[in-house]
């Protein structure tokens, strides 16, 4: 029996995914929480129907992320994958909006240790919102010219 | 804590099941078709199994099939009935409500000419005999509708059916796979030709189904060699598992009557304990429902992390059916009942079972709650259960 009970604690994904998971960074569980970071940037992508909805906040200053919150309407891949990437986004003193914009969903499933392939096109909404979400920034100050596509090509 | 309420994904083997295997998985290890002592062994207890079975549904011994699941006795009843009387007609009628083992083949039957007509269900999860009744055509030949679904266990008229193909002339083959613990399954009373059993849902073996065919119903096989099983089903009979059906359909009759009662009680209680969570609702009509299932939808959070949350507790249910667990469509049942993508995607499916007892009501009851409230406060969503229903279906949809 102890053997099925140790059995029972194997999970469908990674270990980094199910950690992301079951404890989500910079998540807004409440509203305090996006205020808490005075965000100049916002981007909402995705559709009920579809199963998935992201909304993401950013806190830009001297072109760098300073911080990010997001939620969710998704599954696991979606929640873990957005979680990772908000973590990645304000390392080190907050990411460039450039190199930020260079992180690709692949750099995500790396630091994940992988997602089941049926999930990956889930980890990509976190990306699309981050998209998004600078945009919005770049509208709200006066650098339209620096948006870009929400869609990587 | 473990509690399991995944029983319609498929049913744990029962000790008394497992004890009348055991031989046959060891010593008596016969083929039924030698001629010498073992083999003779082996046949006369899958003969007995056959008789057993056969009184248990109150058919006829040459009526019943065994198969290698329940997946392959929709399989062998759907393709070796259409193929074999396709002369007769080719239009032939299932509905929208069916497991995948009969709209898959149903599919397949179309890429060989045939017509399909799919029968709706209403919000309550039922179809409407009026609509089948229009649906049969002279050229119509057969139909398959499921005794009681799969996911939100709403349970069909299946005898009324049964009268309206009979009077017109169509055969009809039931899926009653999760049927079979919980309603009637006297072939007489349920007057379907073709019923289709499984024994991974009755605390049988995996890897076993049934297929009773009516004495004078005529099908070719979809497996061929040996000749077993009159010629239907070839293969060397699985005598253990054969052995092991027999003993589980026994058990699940017997049982049937008080069983539904206390499971049904049990369900009552988790389902009007999850319902008092906001935003939520039971998917299928409660009144024509098994006793052992609950589906409900948990509006503006999605199942898959419901369900996995759950699993860090030890409960262990399933999104949709856990068969179409791998793919990211939301359930064809929840969409056929006439309600927008987003509930199928919030659905979880409860399915009791034997060993579900009153505390493992109230540890669902207990640790269920707060899970909502966090996917809820984690979600961008806050729609009303009445603005979600209005919006409907959305018909352009497309990922």
């Amino acid at each position: 029996m102890a053997d099925i009970e140790n059995k029972e604690k194997k999970w469908f994904y990674s270990d980094v995914v199910k950690e992301h998971f079951m404890s989500p960074k910079n998540i807004a569980m409440e509203e305090t929480d996006v205020e808490e970071i005075s965000p100049n940037g916002m981007g909402e992508v995705g559709s009920p129907a579809c199963g998935d909805v992201m909304k993401m906040w950013l806190k830009i200053e001297d072109d760098r992320i300073k911080a990010c919150r997001w939620k969710t309407f998704g599954c696991a891949s979606a929640i873990a994958s957005t979680s990772m990437l908000s973590v990645m986004v304000t390392e080190k003193e907050g990411v460039k909006i450039e190199d930020a914009l260079k992180i690709r969903p692949g750099d995500i499933l790396e630091r994940l240790h992988g997602l089941p392939t049926v999930k990956i096109h889930c980890s990509v909404l976190g990306d699309q919102a981050l998209r998004a979400a600078i945009n919005d920034y770049f509208r709200n100050s006066d650098q339209k010219e620096r948006m870009v596509d929400l869609r990587k090509a | 804590m473990r509690v399991y309420m995944d029983n319609a994904a498929t049913t744990r083997v029962d000790e008394e099941v497992l004890e009348v295997m055991l031989p046959f998985l060891g010593e008596r290890y016969g083929n039924p078709s030698s001629m010498h002592a073992m083999g003779i062994d082996a046949k006369t207890v899958v003969g007995d199994a056959r008789e057993k079975v056969a009184k248990l549904l109150g058919a006829d011994e040459k009526e019943i099939i065994f198969t290698g699941s329940g997946t392959e006795s929709d399989n062998l009843a759907i393709f070796g009935y259409c193929r074999k009387n396709k002369s007769k007609g080719n239009h032939i009628i299932t509905t929208k409500v069916e497991h995948h083992a009969v709209l898959d083949s149903f599919e397949r039957l179309k890429k060989e000419g045939f017509e399909v007509t799919l029968l709706d269900v209403d919000r309550d999860g039922l179809i409407d005999l009026e609509e089948l009744k229009r649906a049969i055509t002279d050229n119509t030949i057969f139909a398959s509708i499921i005794y009681a679904n799969n996911e939100i266990g709403t349970v069909q008229p299946i005898a009324e059916a049964a009268k309206i193909c009979k009077e017109k002339g169509v055969v009809l083959h039931t899926d009653a796979c999760q049927a079979t613990n919980y309603l009637e399954m006297d072939v007489t009373k349920i007057g379907a030709d073709l019923i289709t059993i499984n024994g991974s849902k009755i605390y049988g073996p995996k890897g076993i189904g049934v297929l009773y065919k009516k004495r004078d119903i005529m099908i070719e096989p979809i497996i061929y060699g040996g000749g077993q099983e009159f010629g239907i089903r070839s293969g060397t009979e699985n005598v253990a598992n054969i052995v092991g059906f027999a003993k589980a359909l026994d058990m699940a009759l017997n049982h049937r009557d008080e069983e539904s009662i206390r499971v049904g009680k049990l369900r009552d209680k988790l389902i009007s304990g999850l319902l008092n969570l906001p935003e939520s609702r039971l998917n299928g009509t409660h009144e024509k429902r098994l006793p052992n299932n609950a589906n409900i939808s948990f509006l503006n959070l999605e199942g898959e992390s419901l369900l996995l949350y759950m699993n860090e507790l030890g409960i262990y249910a399933s999104t949709g059916s856990a068969c179409s667990s791998d793919s990211l469509e939301p359930s064809h049942v929840i969409i056929a009942l006439g309600l927008p993508h987003e509930l199928g995607h919030s659905s979880i499916r409860f399915s009791l079972g034997k060993d579900t007892t009153e505390s493992d009501i109230d540890y669902v009851l207990k640790e269920v709650p707060p899970i909502v409230e966090k996917l809820r406060k984690m979600s961008p969503l806050h729609k009303t259960m009445e603005e979600a229903i209005a919006a409907g279906v959305d018909k352009d949809f497309k990922h």
